[in-house]
């Protein structure tokens, strides 16, 4: 199905086809230059088809697909709907317990199943560090795109604190298979709230730290400010969906705006890019965006420590999951932005179909619209500032 | 705006092309041609009572009785009401109109369920597979989808 593509003419600075050298006319010709599958700053196996004309950027064509892993087919297969768990675990492997959650969430409001006060608080105190040692990541790494390593070491000391808080709750330090239907494998072990509360406190200085290591850096401004500039109402068009789309000055976080869980009963505020440095919607403000949110979901941690109800981590669930046959769409808020799984089911013990609508797979589909017009050294910063991970990408 | 009222809205404006709905469910939904699906969804990002900007989710979906499904998530971020639209094409014609041109995050989305489903988006502008190989055959979420026994000399099923 291939179909000769128009090569897009609204590109920013059209150079004339005729350039001039001492007095000569020299023709310029476009040229296109494979960025991956395995070039570093492409922060994983995606492919950049670039066009460029001289060091300007006239289209970016991203191929995806390389980390394929049947996802959506290998849900159909399974013969229990809790068997997916551990899949969905694997596709956003940064932030596992948000997908986890996800999943989670469309089948218990698919059944109706009500969950304890208790496994709500600890779902949340979950999400919430993951989405810290998510940010911690994707941050580090954007530091290493721009130059900077050192920040990307101070970031990783402080992710490791996370995991072992974990490790220690369920074993593992990645792919964690903890948050299941009905409930969460495990309660909290012994002495957990205490060591996330110290965590709370020793991670509340370190973000000034990193501040003041790589946010701040003058350098690190100048590459990022006015760098891939996102606007508002392309970013809702592409249907953009966290830090990318809060960097673009919306006011839209789906915790708040489509609630799910007990994010209201603690006080916390959207982050949104207000172009400090740069542009609304810059790099800089995305970067700038996610620091932020690291304070909020400190802030939601501590609230959520201190208030943790007593009670069950298991609600009574039939041991064989089967929901009425019909359809849903349940949306959560990850470190990427909107995770929805739309799930149909037959009223068998599987499912008939299950979409996963990744967020990063969403926001990578606006790069082409962002890079266009750039410098090609600039590319390396706006693929950063969206913050993929391919396991979600590709499924 | 309730779903009701979205319902007549449509129905007043756009008639035979509505062509079936279910709004007592949990996520109601509103059946339409696939055919018309541009117009119509113009319409519903468009009109400022509706304003259904944002395009949660487009997905394919195989309802193994010969038909082909295609799925609208369609939510409102000034309103924050939601919708969900079906267009049901047959598994020997499947075409449908795309709805890139309205929201460019379908560009993917459909591409995807091109990729997975074999549905062809009238009007698409690069409908290619996306995360399958290009000489991939068949169309994996297929129901009746046989996998190939060979690609490019390697043994597929194991």
């Amino acid at each position: 199905m291939d179909q000769p593509k128009a090569l897009p003419t609204n590109y920013v600075t059209q150079p004339d086809k005729i350039a001039t050298s001492k007095g000569k006319t020299v023709r310029t010709e476009e040229m296109i230059i494979n960025m991956g599958p395995q070039h570093p700053s492409t922060h994983g196996v995606l492919r950049l088809e670039i066009i460029v004309d001289g060091e300007i950027i006239v289209d970016a064509i991203p191929h995806i697909g390389y980390l394929h892993r049947c996802f959506e087919k290998h849900a159909e297969h399974m013969t229990n709907y809790q068997q997916v768990i551990p899949y969905a675990d694997r596709m956003d492997y940064v932030a596992s317990m948000n997908n986890d959650w996800a999943f989670a969430l469309a089948i218990e409001r698919m059944m109706k199943i009500e969950v304890p006060e208790r496994v709500e608080y600890i779902r949340v105190i979950m999400a919430e560090l993951q989405r810290i040692a998510s940010h911690l990541v994707a941050l580090g790494t954007y530091g290493i795109d721009a130059g900077a390593f050192t920040p990307f070491l101070y970031c990783f000391r402080d992710r490791e604190e996370i995991l072992d808080l974990f490790e220690m709750t369920c074993g593992a330090r990645l792919l964690y298979n903890y948050i299941w239907v009905g409930g969460v494998s495990h309660d909290l072990p012994q002495g957990f709230i205490e060591q996330a509360k110290e965590f709370c406190t020793y991670f509340k200085p370190k973000i000034k730290e990193f501040n003041d290591l790589l946010t701040y850096n003058e350098i690190f401004i100048k590459r990022t400010a006015h760098v891939g500039v996102l606007p508002r109402d392309v970013a809702i068009n592409y249907a953009c969906s966290g830090p990318m789309l809060r960097g673009s000055g919306v006011h839209w976080d789906l915790r708040r705006d489509d609630p799910y869980s007990v994010y209201h009963k603690f006080e916390w505020e959207v982050q949104t890019g207000k172009g400090e440095v740069g542009t609304v919607g810059d790099c800089w403000d995305r970067h700038i965006v996610r620091v932020r949110e690291m304070e909020q979901s400190v802030k939601i941690i501590e609230q959520a420590l201190a208030s943790i109800p007593e009670g069950n981590v298991q609600s009574a669930i039939p041991k064989r999951i089967r929901p009425e046959p019909g359809d849903i769409y349940v949306r959560t808020e990850t470190p990427r932005g909107e995770l929805g799984f739309y799930v149909i089911s037959d009223g068998s013990g599987s499912f008939y179909r299950v979409k996963a609508r990744g967020p990063a797979f969403v926001n990578l589909s606006v790069l082409p619209e962002i890079s266009r017009g750039a410098m090609i050294a600039d590319l390396t910063l706006i693929v950063g500032s969206v913050d993929i991970v391919l396991g979600e990408v590709d499924r | 705006m309730t779903a009701q009222e979205l319902l007549d809205t449509l129905s007043s404006r756009f008639g035979s092309a509505i062509l079936e709905s279910k709004l007592d469910v949990n996520q109601p939904w509103i059946k339409i041609d696939g055919n018309r699906a541009r117009e119509i969804c113009l319409f519903l990002r468009n009109e400022p009572s509706t304003r259904f900007d944002y395009l949660m989710c487009l997905s394919g979906v195989d309802y193994n009785d010969g038909t082909l499904g295609v799925v609208y998530h369609c939510s409102s971020m000034e309103h924050k009401h939601k919708i969900v639209l079906k267009a049901i094409c047959s598994k020997d014609n499947p075409h449908c109109q795309s709805v890139s041109a309205v929201w460019g995050t379908a560009n993917w989305h459909e591409r995807e369920a091109f990729d997975m489903f074999g549905i062809i988006f009238d009007g698409h502008p690069d409908l290619r597979r996306i995360l399958l190989p290009d000489d991939w055959e068949g169309h994996p979420l297929r129901k009746d989808y046989k996998v190939q026994e060979f690609y490019r000399g390697i043994r597929v099923p194991y």
